[in-house]
């Protein structure tokens, strides 16, 4: 089915309140992150991702593979919204037993394509997976989706110069620029600017958008898949804790839920406002 | 050994080539020495199935997990000092943790490896890699063995370590064929047992013809399958000989060695294990017969421990 743009940002705005929810009843895991890259995540699962929930191995499925694991909070939520297990799962995060991990584990639930959690992995096996895929003339694409900060490690570089060597056209790596990691600010801890250059000097075709605009999102994944001649990494500029404003920009929700109060106070900003990442 | 097919790498590369051409899914990947790991010849014949990731060890575990998951079967080598050390904590959770189908290759391991020094002996890699779970740990003994080990690998179905060596090391004979899980016996005897791995067996043929010579029946088993282990076997040596000792191209800590007396330990049986191997030491350049003598992996070291074990002196 397709929706509007309206209709998303009502999809995502509900995912951030699973968001929310899920954290406060884990009472451990990672708010800030998982709340900025929704609108990417709705963009992919309700408009330009080929998957189909009910069938979550058909072989001609799109993959993605989530590269930062600590931001699962949003891929269950997603993969919940989307139809792939019953939403009433959510409340089990991070619990003993739980299909949902504290970081993804593949083969836990259906639509987890990998599992993740030590930073900078995800790239390479998403490179990987786009050779083999490649290689068999199958037009599946591959989603690889990264944080800012883990581009501190290296294993991404390497990564990027063989998905270029290769030209990976299939492969789309989507970038959550959100300038913050455990520790502080990117630019303080290990500084990453100019992401953009650095990556296009790897012989990649380099995409910044903002990334809660959910037109803007669709277009450059569009854009990415139409173009043949470098794979494209697109750098999603976000708001770390989008959409609960005492989370915003705030390094130290990287790394933790909210409390009761938190959440209900989360909770009623979230119903509050529709949001403003939406247009026709 | 003057027969230049006579290395287990040797042994890896040529099953590599018959592979090739009846399993169109296995794909072979190196890190910048494909002539030193023995993949230049399919290479050659397979160019479509060769994937070279440049000096990035971390990259060539984290593309086989990849390729694992578009369903071929990924063969990655590279030295044993690199893969896995420079690349463990990939192979942990990108290839153990998600139970894909990929091989590592680790060549060049040991003090055998020789001139290039410590940097480059591995002595460490048994030990890291069968402390992973889902992970087969094989170690052939010889160049045929080698062959028969790279095809059962790439037939089974799950994430697997292959141990070999750059050096020529004799033919042997075993009473029972490669398989998982199994040990095969290079010969019967009643008084005391000798296990090794690799590259070692010339120093425990030395050794056995010394011993035999005593009059000493010498019971000489090969552990290829360092994980699944061959426990039945190890417990019937236990108690049909006064001891065992067990010799490998490797530190004693964590290594085959290790294993076979944890199995020991959880048993009522009494018997001496003694480990041969590399002493919380690091290499050094050398030819390999000279490293084995200074580092005690040598028939003289057998011999005088199977002396103390049947005085039982331990």
């Amino acid at each position: 089915m397709s929706y509007t743009k309206k209709d998303l940002a009502a999809q995502a705005r509900e995912i951030r309140r699973h968001i929310m929810i899920m954290l406060e009843h884990a009472g451990s895991g990672h708010s800030a992150g998982a709340l900025g890259i929704t609108d990417v995540f709705v963009t992919l699962y309700f408009d330009k991702l080929k998957h189909d929930p009910k069938n979550p191995d058909w072989v001609e499925r799109d993959r993605v593979i989530l590269s930062n694991g600590h931001i699962c909070p949003v891929l269950y939520a997603t993969l919940a919204s989307a139809g792939y297990f019953p939403p009433s799962a959510l409340q089990t995060l991070r619990k003993f037993e739980s299909p949902l991990q504290g970081h993804p584990h593949r083969g836990a639930l259906p639509g987890v394509e990998n599992s993740s959690g030590p930073l900078g992995q995800g790239l390479s096996i998403a490179a990987g997976l786009a050779y083999g895929l490649k290689f068999d003339e199958l037009n599946n694409r591959v989603y690889c989706l990264m944080s800012d900060g883990e581009h501190q490690e290296g294993q991404v570089w390497e990564s990027y110069l063989f998905a270029a060597k290769y030209n990976l056209h299939n492969l789309t790596v989507l970038i959550d620029r959100n300038q913050i990691q455990i520790e502080g600010f990117t630019e303080a801890v290990m500084p990453l600017e100019s992401l953009h250059d650095k990556i296009v000097s790897f012989n990649w075709q380099v995409l910044e958008i903002d990334g809660h605009d959910l037109t803007a999102i669709a277009e450059a994944v569009q854009y990415a898949q139409e173009y043949t001649l470098q794979p494209t990494a697109i750098i999603c500029h976000t708001t770390p804790g989008k959409g609960v404003a005492f989370m915003e920009n705030k390094p130290e929700w990287h790394g933790k839920p909210p409390n009761t109060p938190e959440a209900q106070e989360a909770l009623q900003q979230l119903r509050e406002a529709l949001g403003d990442n939406w247009r026709e | 050994m003057s027969n230049n097919r006579s290395s287990t790498r040797d042994g890896f590369g040529d099953a590599m080539i018959a592979i090739g051409e009846t399993n169109q899914n296995v794909f072979a990947l190196t890190a910048d020495l494909t002539e030193s790991v023995r993949l230049a010849a399919f290479e050659k014949n397979f160019p479509e199935r060769f994937v070279q990731v440049g000096v990035a060890e971390q990259q060539l575990a984290g593309i086989s997990a990849g390729l694992a998951l578009a369903d071929k079967i990924p063969v990655a080598a590279s030295y044993a000092a690199f893969q896995p050390a420079n690349s463990w904590g990939v192979i942990r959770t990108s290839i153990a943790l998600q139970n894909l189908n990929v091989k590592l290759v680790g060549a060049h391991a040991g003090l055998a490896t020789g001139p290039d020094g410590a940097t480059h002996q591995s002595l460490e890699d048994i030990a890291l890699m069968r402390v992973l779970p889902n992970f087969t740990v094989l170690q052939p003994a010889d160049y045929q063995e080698a062959r028969e080990a790279t095809q059962v690998m790439v037939q089974h179905t799950g994430p697997t370590y292959l141990r070999i060596s750059k050096i020529s090391v004799p033919a042997l004979q075993f009473l029972e064929p490669f398989a998982i899980g199994k040990m095969r016996t290079i010969q019967a005897g009643s008084d005391i047992t000798i296990i090794g791995t690799g590259a070692v067996f010339s120093e425990v043929l030395a050794a056995n013809k010394q011993l035999q010579d005593e009059g000493i029946s010498v019971r000489i088993l090969n552990c290829s399958s360092i994980k699944p282990l061959d426990v039945a076997t190890i417990l019937t040596a236990a108690r049909e000989t006064t001891g065992i000792i067990t010799i490998e191209d490797h530190q004693i800590a964590g290594g085959m060695g290790s294993a076979i007396a944890e199995v020991l330990a959880a048993t009522t049986l009494g018997k001496p294990c003694i480990r041969l191997g590399v002493q919380d030491m690091f290499g050094e350049s050398g030819q390999q017969p000279e490293l084995y003598k200074k580092f005690k992996i040598s028939a003289q070291a057998i011999t005088e421990t199977a002396a103390r074990i049947l005085a039982k002196k331990y």
